[in-house]
């Protein structure tokens, strides 16, 4: 029998449809993942399992765990259900836990609303060891863990009354490669040896492809698609499930290099942060964020940056763009000082533009597209004559209408927003632009799109641009030279394909490693 | 924790040595002259230079800043011009009614605001949280002298529970005290607990949208377990906030509430003093009520850190 058999839910949230006939099936032990891209309705079927959906919520069909219909259970029959047999793990590690409860209560308080049979204390130190935590102290507080321990400490919470079912909804997106591998390895760990079920929901094929035995496809709300992993990976049958292979495998096409002299050079740039005093009157220490880097980036040169979160990308490029200074070592843009006399250098700043990450913080919402796109303007010594113009070349550019030009940033979705993001940094004609993970929010599919724009522009314009992300495959796609950063240093660089094919550096070959790869199929 | 409290107590003391110095300088460069004002008009000049070196007035600025400080320190306030007792006294009667006032009022307020905050919360949108939004929304509109004058009105007159004002002391047995004060800790305290209602609502709805009361539901606990153990304290930093903001208002705000039920508190000594010249009086009066709000924000402080462990690591 299965642990857990959905048969055509329907779900609708205030009288929107969210979840159209979907039926899933898991066995005891079984990796089972769902994927798709947001709103394809992936997270509210995690949520129907364990009925916690938001208010307004009309549900039909049945999901049978362990042979209980739970859309037919009380509330409190289910809240019995919910952490004893049934687990969930969460997305955010740093939020998902209280910040003023220690680690050891939390764990412990699913154990003592759900298990009397059990040592709340022995359990808690039994299920930190089991997910890899072994001789972490449960007096610990959140905001003392690491991302990756967090998560480890959820997980714990999940798993400390034995459940049959653990979901876990995207519980590796936040973290980095490395920890990304820990994680799954623990999870798969767990539902092999305790045969448990887990169901996987997650947006990256790559990390399904390597740990699930079977794969549903989901897209506005509908399963399009389910099957064992080798047999859906080697031959999907519908169209999307094909669109969102070719997707992540995506290789956009950039044009050959045109390279010239050097237009950034950054020279043994030390940057340090001051840490706060031990003692009143003892010296505050220094963190070195940025330890003694050098490169140059040629003009028409396409460079990646890839790191880990804390290895001092952020603060490399705040001071690329000369929003901070250094404290020795210089930075130069086409032989010229980015940061001078306590401020960024005006005539510097104006051949630089940025491309931010979330496409839906960095625009003021209350502002029309023809004033956000033009604001580089400002930095320019009188505003250029031909405006209108110029916001509709931008527009076009990156794939819009001058029509646009009119609207609000909440008129767009998030990929017709980072392109707005992209004509914003096109429109004063930078020689430098600087793209600060600027597709990791984004779905397989846009990111796709968005590259191949990144790539089209690279043609017309002939960019120089610094790619930051913490995702290689990206970076490979987009690039001709990359710098793998770590702990403030470049620990290697090189052109991209050889520093890909033939890592050098210990640190870059346990990157490459770590990051899942989706198995080359044939998807034409 | 330690480091933590030693630091709030420094600057608890620096703030202490400003505030006495602009409160000196201020109330200094107000113009009248205690010595002619008590004196009268008609004063000859070798009596007002008279009454002025008793008072100390002919002395340097700096030589009765000094004296003021230091005379403080040792529990010395100086003798009130106009009464010619020591300020001391003047303010610790005075006081036995504020300060039991104040807390009375801030017990009330919390005991309503709590309940209330965080009923309306746990029913969002719902009629039970329009119902205590809406007389919350009252509660802050309604000036606490009108409410005052309506308690009087019904308890008072038509009902005779309560008097309608004076202080009966605390000689007549803490019951009688306490009963006078009843009116004016409920009509000070309405507002308040109108304004607290509202702060800790919405700082329980900020908490229920948190990733953590997820976690809290995944785990098994009920709406209202996951409310009480893991929402409050977190929501328990603005809270304090305005609870620390309240009680100091409550000490030093009450002077329309103390003429309205005529009891002897700090805000109508202030109010006669300033009145009289009595600069002696204003200056102590102002300075220990700058004292109470900065022990009340130290104090306000700690409670943070107890709440929440990331402040007692950041320090």
């Amino acid at each position: 029998m299965s642990l857990l058999e959905i048969s055509n839910l329907s779900l609708s949230i205030h009288g929107t449809q969210i979840l159209h006939d979907v039926s899933l099936r898991l066995d005891p032990g079984e990796v089972v993942a769902v994927t798709g891209e947001s709103g394809s309705g992936k997270s509210m079927t995690a949520l129907a399992i364990m009925q916690l959906l938001p208010d307004g919520s009309e549900a039909q069909g049945t999901v049978i765990l362990d042979g209980q219909d739970v859309t037919q259970l009380s509330e409190a029959q289910m809240c019995d259900l919910r952490g004893n047999h049934l687990g969930m793990v969460f997305q955010e590690p740093m939020t998902a836990l209280n910040p003023v409860q220690t680690i050891g209560a939390q764990i412990g308080e699913s154990v003592r609303l759900h298990r009397s049979d059990l040592d709340p204390a022995a359990r808690t130190e039994e299920v930190l060891a089991r997910v890899g935590l072994a001789g972490m102290s449960p007096r610990r507080y959140p905001h003392e863990l690491s991302g990756g321990q967090r998560q480890r400490v959820v997980i714990a919470i999940a798993i400390a009354c034995g459940p049959k079912l653990l979901i876990a909804d995207e519980p590796t997106t936040a973290l980095d490669v490395t920890t990304q591998a820990q994680i799954l390895d623990l999870l798969v760990e767990l539902a092999h040896e305790d045969g448990m079920g887990l169901l996987m929901i997650t947006h990256d094929l790559a990390v399904v492809a390597q740990m699930a035995q079977r794969i549903t496809v989901m897209q506005n709300g509908a399963v399009v698609e389910a099957g064992d992993t080798p047999v859906l990976l080697s031959a999907p049958q519908h169209p999307y499930t094909k669109a969102l292979f070719a997707a992540s495998a995506h290789q956009a096409k950039l044009p050959e290099p045109v390279e010239n002299a050097p237009l950034l050079q950054v020279r043994s740039v030390v940057r340090d942060y001051a840490l706060p005093r031990t003692g009143l009157f003892s010296d505050p220490g220094t963190f070195r964020a940025v330890d003694l880097v050098s490169f140059d980036i040629p003009r028409g040169g396409r460079v990646g940056l890839v790191g880990e979160s804390g290895c001092g990308k952020s603060t490399l490029t705040r001071a690329i763009l000369g929003l901070e200074p250094v404290q020795s070592g210089s930075i130069l843009l086409d032989g010229m000082p980015v940061y001078s006399d306590g401020h960024p250098n005006l005539d510097v700043r104006r051949k630089m533009q940025v491309v931010f990450q979330d496409p839906y913080g960095s625009f003021n919402p209350r502002h029309r597209v023809s004033r956000l796109i033009t604001e580089p303007f400002h930095l320019l010594p009188s505003p250029p004559k031909d405006r209108d113009a110029r916001i509709a070349e931008a527009l076009r550019a990156v794939g819009l209408s001058p029509d646009d030009a009119e609207k609000y940033p909440h008129q767009f979705s998030g990929g017709q927003r980072q392109r707005l993001a992209i004509a914003r940094a096109l429109i004063i004609r930078p020689e430098l632009i600087v793209f600060d993970e600027a597709v990791s929010a984004l779905d397989v599919s846009v990111r796709a799109q968005i590259l191949d724009l990144i790539a089209k522009l690279c043609g017309e314009y002939n960019l120089t641009y610094l790619f930051i992300s913490h995702d290689l495959s990206v970076v490979r796609s987009i690039t001709d030279h990359v710098l793998v950063m770590q702990n403030g240093k470049i620990v290697e660089k090189g052109a991209t394909e050889d520093v890909f094919s033939a890592p050098k550096h210990p640190y870059t070959q346990t990157l490459i490693e770590a990051a899942p790869v989706l198995p080359i199929t044939d998807t034409a | 924790m330690l480091r933590y409290t030693f630091k709030r107590l420094l600057s608890l003391l620096i703030s202490l040595a400003i505030a006495s110095l602009v409160i000196f300088m201020v109330i200094e460069v107000a113009p009248g002259d205690p010595a002619s004002f008590m004196l009268g008009i008609n004063a000859q000049e070798d009596t007002l230079a008279a009454l002025r070196a008793e008072l100390g007035l002919d002395q340097s600025k700096l030589q009765r800043y000094l004296g003021w400080v230091g005379g403080m320190v040792q529990g010395d306030f100086g003798t009130s011009y106009q009464y010619r007792t020591p300020v001391s006294q003047m303010i610790a009667d005075r006081l036995w009614v504020s300060l039991p006032l104040a807390l009375y009022a801030l017990a009330l307020s919390t005991l309503i605001a709590f309940p209330a905050g965080i009923y309306a919360a746990s029913r969002r949108g719902k009629a039970g949280d329009i119902g205590v939004m809406g007389a919350t929304q009252i509660g802050v509109a309604i000036p606490n002298f009108w409410f005052a004058m309506m308690l009087v009105l019904i308890f008072a007159i038509n009902l005779r529970w309560f008097s309608a004002g004076g202080f009966a002391g605390w000689d007549k047995g803490a019951f009688a005290a306490l009963k006078s004060l009843t009116l004016p800790a409920i009509a000070l305290a309405l507002p308040q607990a109108a304004i607290l209602a509202r702060v800790m609502r919405s700082a329980l709805l900020d908490v229920l949208g948190e990733d953590f009361m997820r976690t809290a539901r995944a785990k098994g606990l009920t709406k209202g377990q996951a409310l009480r153990r893991h929402g409050l304290r977190n929501a328990m930093i603005p809270v304090l906030t305005i609870l620390g903001l309240q009680f100091s208002f409550l000490l030093a705000g009450g002077i329309i509430i103390e003429q309205v039920f005529y009891l002897p508190g700090l805000g109508r000594l202030i109010f006669q003093s300033i009145s009289a010249r009595d600069l002696i009086v204003v200056e102590s009066v102002t300075m220990l009520l700058v004292f109470a709000v900065i022990v009340v924000n130290f104090a306000v402080d700690l409670a943070y850190a107890a709440v929440d462990p990331r402040l007692r690591a950041r320090t």
